[in-house]
This record gives C-alpha cells, sequence and structure tokens, in this order.
C-alpha cells in the first residue's frame, strides 16, 4: 500500500483541482469563479515568466558575467534599460533602439538560418527518389509529398492567375492536397487537446484517491 | 549575425548578439509586468467594474514574483524544486494552464460541428481526413475498425500514418513552411535595407 500523502500535498492538490474546476465552469457560462480563476492565471504566468527569465537569463547571462568584469555586457544592460523606458512617456523613444537592435538581429539570423534550416532541408526532404526505392509504397508517398509540395507552391503564388491553364488546375490540385493536410492538422490539434481533456480527468481521479487514502481509506 | 555565419571564427559574435538578444527579450518580461501593474492599478483606483478581477491579478501576480525572485531556500535559488514558488508552478499555474488548453477540446468539437459541413467536395475532403485521424489513431477506433467486416483486414493505422500524415499532410505543412520561410526571408531583407520599418513606428 502507498503512504498517505502529507496534508501539504493535499492543500496543494486540491487548490489545482478547485482553480481547474473553475477553469471547467465555463463550458456553462461566463461566472465569477472562472473569471477568478483566469486572473490568477494571468498574474500568475506573468510573474512565474518574469522570475523564470530572471534566473535563467538575466542573472546568469547579465548578473554574473558583470560582477566577473566582462564589461561587455553592459551594452546589453543598457539596452534592456532602454527598452524600460518606455513606461516614461519623455524617453519612450530610447525604446527604439533595443527595438532596432533585437530586429536587427532576429533579420540577420533569418536570413541565413532560415534558410539552412528550413528551406534546404526541406527542399531536400521533398526531392526523393521516385525508383528503385525497394517499394511502390514508398515510391508513391515521395511522389505525393513532391507533386503536393511543388502543386501547394502553386497555389501559393498569387502573381499569376489561377486560370484554366495547367498553372491554374495544378494549383487547383494543391488547394485539395492542403484541404487533406488542414483536416490531418484539425484531427491532430482536437486528439491532443482531448489528451490534455484526460490528462485533467485523471488528475481528479488521482486526487481523489489521494483523498481517500489521507483519511485512512484503501 | 549574416557576416559571423560565414566567417568561422567570428562566431564568437554571434553568440555574443544572440545572449543580448536574449538578455533583451528577458527585459521586456520586466516591462510586461510594470504594464500590467499600470493598466490594471488604474482600475483599481478607479474602482471600475470588476476591479476586484484586477486586484486579484495583481496580487498573485506580487506574490509569485516575491517568492520567485526573493524567497530563497537554504540552499540554491528560489525557483528550484521544493520552493514556494515551485508550489505555485505544480498547483496553480501547470493545473490552470492544462485545464484552460483541455477547455479548447469542447470549443474545438462545436466549432467544428459548424464549419465542417460538406458543403463542397474540397469540404467533404477536409472533414474525412479529420475524422480518420481523430478516430483511427485510438485503440477504441482501431477495435471497432477490425472488428468491421471485410474491410477489418486492413491496416487503417499503417495507411493514416504512412499515406495521410506522411504523404498527404507532409506535403501540405511543408508548402505552407517553404512559404512562410520564403516570406520570412524576403521581410528579413526588406528590413535590413531600411525598406520595411514599420517596427519603429513609422510609414513603409
Amino acid at each position: 500500500m502507498e503512504n498517505a500523502p502529507a496534508f501539504s500535498d493535499m492543500i496543494g492538490m486540491w487548490t489545482g483541482v478547485c482553480l481547474s474546476m473553475c477553469i471547467f465552469s465555463f463550458l456553462y457560462k461566463d461566472n465569477p469563479f472562472y473569471k477568478l480563476a483566469e486572473h490568477i492565471f494571468v498574474g500568475v504566468s506573468a510573474g512565474y515568466w518574469m522570475c523564470i527569465g530572471y534566473w535563467q537569463v538575466i542573472y546568469p547571462d547579465l548578473i554574473q558575467r558583470l560582477q566577473g568584469g566582462d564589461w561587455r555586457y553592459l551594452i546589453a544592460a543598457v539596452l534592456g534599460i532602454m527598452l524600460l523606458m518606455r513606461i516614461f512617456p519623455k524617453c519612450a523613444w530610447m525604446e527604439r533602439w533595443p527595438l532596432a537592435f533585437m530586429v536587427g538581429i532576429f533579420a540577420g539570423y533569418n536570413i541565413v538560418y532560415t534558410m539552412q534550416a528550413q528551406i534546404l532541408k526541406q527542399i531536400e526532404a521533398t526531392v526523393l527518389p521516385l525508383w528503385g526505392t525497394g517499394s511502390w509504397q514508398t515510391a508513391c508517398i515521395n511522389l505525393i509529398v513532391l507533386a503536393g509540395v511543388l502543386t501547394g507552391l502553386m497555389y501559393f503564388y498569387f502573381s499569376r492567375e489561377h486560370d484554366n491553364s495547367l498553372w491554374g488546375k495544378s494549383a487547383r490540385l494543391g488547394v485539395w492536397i492542403l484541404m487533406i493536410s488542414f483536416g490531418a492538422a484539425f484531427g491532430y490539434t482536437v486528439m491532443a487537446r482531448m489528451s490534455l481533456f484526460i490528462g485533467r480527468v485523471m488528475f481528479f481521479q488521482d486526487v481523489w484517491r489521494a483523498t481517500v487514502q489521507f483519511f485512512g481509506g484503501s | 549575425m549574416i557576416i559571423q555565419f560565414y566567417i568561422y571564427p567570428l562566431d564568437w559574435l554571434g553568440e555574443l548578439f544572440n545572449s543580448f538578444y536574449n538578455i533583451v527579450l528577458t527585459f521586456a518580461f520586466v516591462l510586461g509586468a510594470i504594464s500590467l501593474f499600470q493598466v490594471h492599478g488604474k482600475k483599481i483606483i478607479a474602482q471600475t467594474s470588476g476591479w476586484g478581477y484586477n486586484l486579484v491579478l495583481l496580487v498573485s501576480l506580487t506574490v509569485t514574483l516575491i517568492f520567485g525572485l526573493f524567497v530563497f531556500p537554504e540552499k540554491g535559488q528560489p525557483v528550484d524544486a521544493g520552493t514556494a514558488f515551485d508550489w505555485i508552478f505544480n498547483n496553480i499555474f501547470t493545473p490552470l494552464c492544462s485545464t484552460t488548453y483541455s477547455l479548447l477540446a469542447f470549443y474545438i468539437a462545436s466549432a467544428s460541428f459548424r464549419a465542417f459541413r460538406a458543403r463542397s467536395a474540397q469540404a467533404t475532403v477536409l472533414l474525412v481526413t479529420a475524422f480518420l485521424v481523430m478516430l483511427f489513431r485510438v485503440p477504441l477506433g482501431e477495435y471497432i475498425w477490425h472488428s468491421l467486416p471485410w474491410v477489418g483486414q486492413f491496416d487503417i493505422t499503417a495507411f493514416i500514418d504512412d499515406w495521410i500524415m506522411g504523404g498527404f499532410n507532409a506535403a501540405g505543412q511543408r508548402a505552407i513552411m517553404l512559404g512562410a520561410s520564403v516570406g520570412l526571408v524576403s521581410i528579413s531583407l526588406k528590413i535590413l535595407l531600411g525598406i520595411e520599418v514599420s517596427y519603429l513606428g513609422g510609414n513603409d
């Protein structure tokens, strides 16, 4: 028989249950319990990510490095403080500098790494052999992928009219491929959400069992 | 970033800039918290309708910040396992996060009921694909399929995995990703060349 849970664990579990029930109450209609849980969620999330950001980025990458004498990181500190100047209307112009810095890094990073990791790798994974693959199924799937990607891209090319030419017909085939893809993605998303819901129901079940154990049941 | 990619001895510059980027990004979280205090603080002071919820939000934010930044355990950091901050994460943040996302299961189901009417052949294809993926990628669906006469011998799970997910779905997703990536590279080039300046509040 498992050990009975501690009182502090029970408090934690029942806090989770109460908050979960408050969220689920929205299925009936918008109500004060849902609003309460929603506002707690926003406040705790903002605080959580700020604390994690501080202990995983600011403290090791900025404070410790500055304490270690790496003065280059003063630039990052100054840029960060300039970003915070947004809260003072007279100094709000200062936030443009860190914003420009971040957009510049983002743009430079995207040009090289998106090109390498997204575009070239995706093309490499698309251009696959159609003959001599060992099985006809693999060859067919490779053909579907190649034709699907090409026709899908033709559909997204709006600089040419999708008329009755071969281009237009190919673009229309691309729509069919995209529809299958959207259907699969939708089904997958629904199943992922259902899996989360089942997880919550199992959580309620676990808490109930733990409560029974806590009060001496088996 | 582009230069350090092509000149290997300059890769330290890329690491340094990446580090700067992460630091400035984290300052944006601080800015977000300050904005929350400003927006909700004003509502509390003015006692607008539902100001009690704003107060709850600020209290939960403040409590999380206090436990996450200032309440140190005997050894380690305030965010380590076993701390009060960890308790908040396990018993408040995680249940709220999971439940909010699981709530979407019901709304996706009701939205699909309205949206997925087989109005055209293409909509029917979307509906059938979603139905196949939802029903036959779970044990119950497989059991139902294999208990059907005639068609039950056909391996539906392998068909969905190899042909639908690995074939049609991969092709569609890849086409979308390639289109989006080309767009991202082109917008990045426009930014670097000074053609796109709307992020600074100017006109593009």
